[in-house]
């Protein structure tokens, strides 16, 4: 192989440490992961045993079974994906309207109340948290879907990039289909929507990401164990299940892996999309 | 509004239906959503608020001096200032120099992004939870390398001196890889131009970084040092997961031992949410609110004086 070569190394000696370095801290970023998964195959008493094992001496599938028959890990799932799948779609929409108006039409108001939705992204969530959680009871959303994904409809992130993105569109062309008749609904569905593509697809990235591993807000809305998402149902464990470490980490696996799956996929329009939203985990 | 948009009378089709139909739901769940419960949160923090749903009499100052009185919350103020000294250094610096690193990685590049990205995109809770378990110290992982190179081994989270200090390696650890890919997108709006200047004038590695990639990732660096600093002050789901001694037949409360990783957003929640403190919690978020903006502004006017020229 070229990159092998004696000649190869002596000239590209700098590349070479950058990869060793690189290498050594790979390691240490993907051991976690390592562990979790070798874990979940390991029976308890292995799992509590010294010297550790780095590969299972047993192998077992129990922990597994008790993540879906115990705790019910299959239904957080299904809980996870329905408002997940639920909210982006609420952000495209609602971002994409939104975003359109701010971009293209003029209305009194208009500079004001956009740069209040941009303000409410200085804002900390724990600030509200407290009043929007009183509110959730009072309107009976509390421990329901409604509480999470409601509040959750409209993104600032995603209008501001839907803005800036709708903004670069020409006005010809939506002054031409209106010429031709188009009402405006028609207008915004069938000529700037599909056009949107690209931010949309960062804004479904991000949204994507940031729901599925949401904690603070399901964890305080949601209190019956029929309705936890994945990360909820995961740090219930916490406690009653907190030394039945093989479990755990089945329920840890089964939280990360679709997102993970989704990422080897879709990597570079994913680190674009969180590049371009700047989110943060 | 201008002439050409103006309209008489609101068809269904013309540009005022579609602005309507648009604004009306944008407004209330604004109005609802954001406005109102930080306005509420506001003035609840000067009520006596128990109980969700409740008549809340107004008592002043009350919350406020209570918490600067309060030995926990000043405790907790405490542990997260220390968290946030520890993980913001250390994150933005690991993050710039895996970007300067992975930047060099030619082929490699993207294989390295990939991996140290994934930390970002896993929950925390899941890593969280694993990183207690290599924590634990009888059987966990650390320990069993400490002894593998002869060391003495640990009690890192059931250690009051050392339990903060391992849920800030966790978080740097799950971090990391966010502030680096944000560097590698401002490592590329950098022109060569600048580099071929600077070593037509015989800089060296070390100068080109300093004078050159430093002052040009300015923006960056301002993006990621908010972002970390907002980040850290708002630690909850760590310390909630990793921070929990087991107590015979149920869980100590999050913010051990001995409250020496008790932050605030967890210490709030404990007294909102378990206590039902809701006027003293809402006081909390408050001061963390105050204390967010202070360090922003700090930081923005820092990063101004230094590169601004």
């Amino acid at each position: 192989m070229g990159l092998l070569s004696m000649a190869y190394v002596r000239r590209h000696w700098r590349t070479w440490l950058v990869w060793l370095l690189l290498s050594i801290g790979a390691v240490a970023m993907l051991l976690p992961f390592y562990w979790m998964v070798i874990t979940t195959f390991k029976p308890q008493a292995e799992i509590m045993r010294l010297p550790v094992t780095w590969w299972p001496n047993t192998f077992t599938l129990k922990h597994w079974q008790d993540a879906f028959r115990v705790a019910n890990f299959g239904r957080y799932f299904l809980n996870s994906l329905f408002i997940t799948v639920a909210i982006i779609a609420g952000n495209l929409l609602t971002s994409a309207m939104a975003g359109y108006i701010f971009a293209k039409f003029k209305f009194r108001g208009r500079d004001l109340l956009f740069i209040l939705v941009l303000g409410s992204l200085m804002v900390p969530f724990y600030v509200p948290l407290i009043p929007l959680y009183d509110l959730m009871v009072r309107f009976h959303w509390d421990n329901s879907f409604w509480g999470i994904i409601i509040p959750y409809l409209y993104s600032p992130m995603g209008i501001f990039l839907l803005r800036q993105y709708i903004h670069a569109i020409p006005n010809d062309l939506m002054d031409a289909a209106r010429m031709d008749g188009a009402n405006e609904f028609d207008i915004f569905f069938r000529l700037i929507l599909p056009l949107c593509g690209p931010a949309l697809a960062a804004l479904a990235i991000f949204a994507l990401a940031y729901t599925w591993n949401d904690f603070l807000w399901p964890f305080i809305v949601l209190d019956d164990p029929k309705l936890y998402t994945l990360p909820v149902g995961l740090a219930r464990l916490r406690g009653r299940f907190s030394a039945d470490y093989g479990l755990v980490m089945a329920a840890s696996v089964i939280t990360t892996l679709p997102l993970l799956i989704f990422f080897f996929f879709a990597q570079k329009r994913f680190v674009e999309g969180i590049t371009m939203t700047g989110m943060k985990g | 509004m201008e002439a050409g948009t103006k309209h008489k009378s609101i068809q269904w089709g013309g540009r005022g239906a579609f602005l309507l139909a648009t604004l009306l739901p944008l407004g209330a769940a604004f109005l609802l959503f954001w406005i109102y419960p930080i306005a509420a949160a506001a003035v609840f923090s000067f009520t006596n608020w128990h109980g969700f749903v409740s008549q809340t009499p107004f008592i002043g100052l009350a919350n406020y001096t209570r918490a600067f009185q309060d030995p926990i919350f000043l405790q907790a103020l405490r542990n997260t200032i220390v968290f946030v000294l520890i993980t913001a250094p250390v994150g933005i610096a690991l993050g710039l120099l895996l970007a300067l690193a992975i930047n060099r990685a030619g082929p490699l590049t993207q294989l390295f992004r990939t991996i140290y990205f994934v930390p970002v995109i896993t929950s925390v809770i899941a890593t969280a939870f694993v990183w207690r378990y290599m924590y634990q110290p009888q059987f966990g992982v650390f320990n069993q390398v400490l002894s593998l190179f002869g060391l003495p081994t640990q009690r890192w989270l059931l250690d009051p001196g050392q339990a903060l200090l391992c849920v800030a390696a966790f978080a740097i650890w799950q971090g990391v890889g966010f502030n680096m890919v944000i560097f590698l997108a401002g490592l590329t709006t950098i022109d060569s131009v600048y580099y071929d200047a600077a070593r037509v004038d015989g800089a060296n590695g070390w100068q080109v970084f300093w004078k050159v990639t430093l002052p040009l990732l300015r923006q960056t660096m301002m993006f990621v040092m908010v972002t970390t600093i907002i980040n850290g002050l708002q630690v909850f789901a760590p310390v909630y997961i990793m921070s929990s001694a087991i107590i015979s037949g149920g869980e100590s409360a999050p913010g051990g031992p001995m409250n020496r990783t008790l932050v605030i957003v967890v210490y709030q929640w404990l007294m909102a949410f378990k206590e039902l403190e809701l006027g003293y919690g809402a006081a909390m978020g408050m001061i963390l609110l105050v204390i967010i903006l202070v360090a922003t502004l700090l930081q923005l006017r820092w990063l101004r004086a230094r590169w601004d020229y």
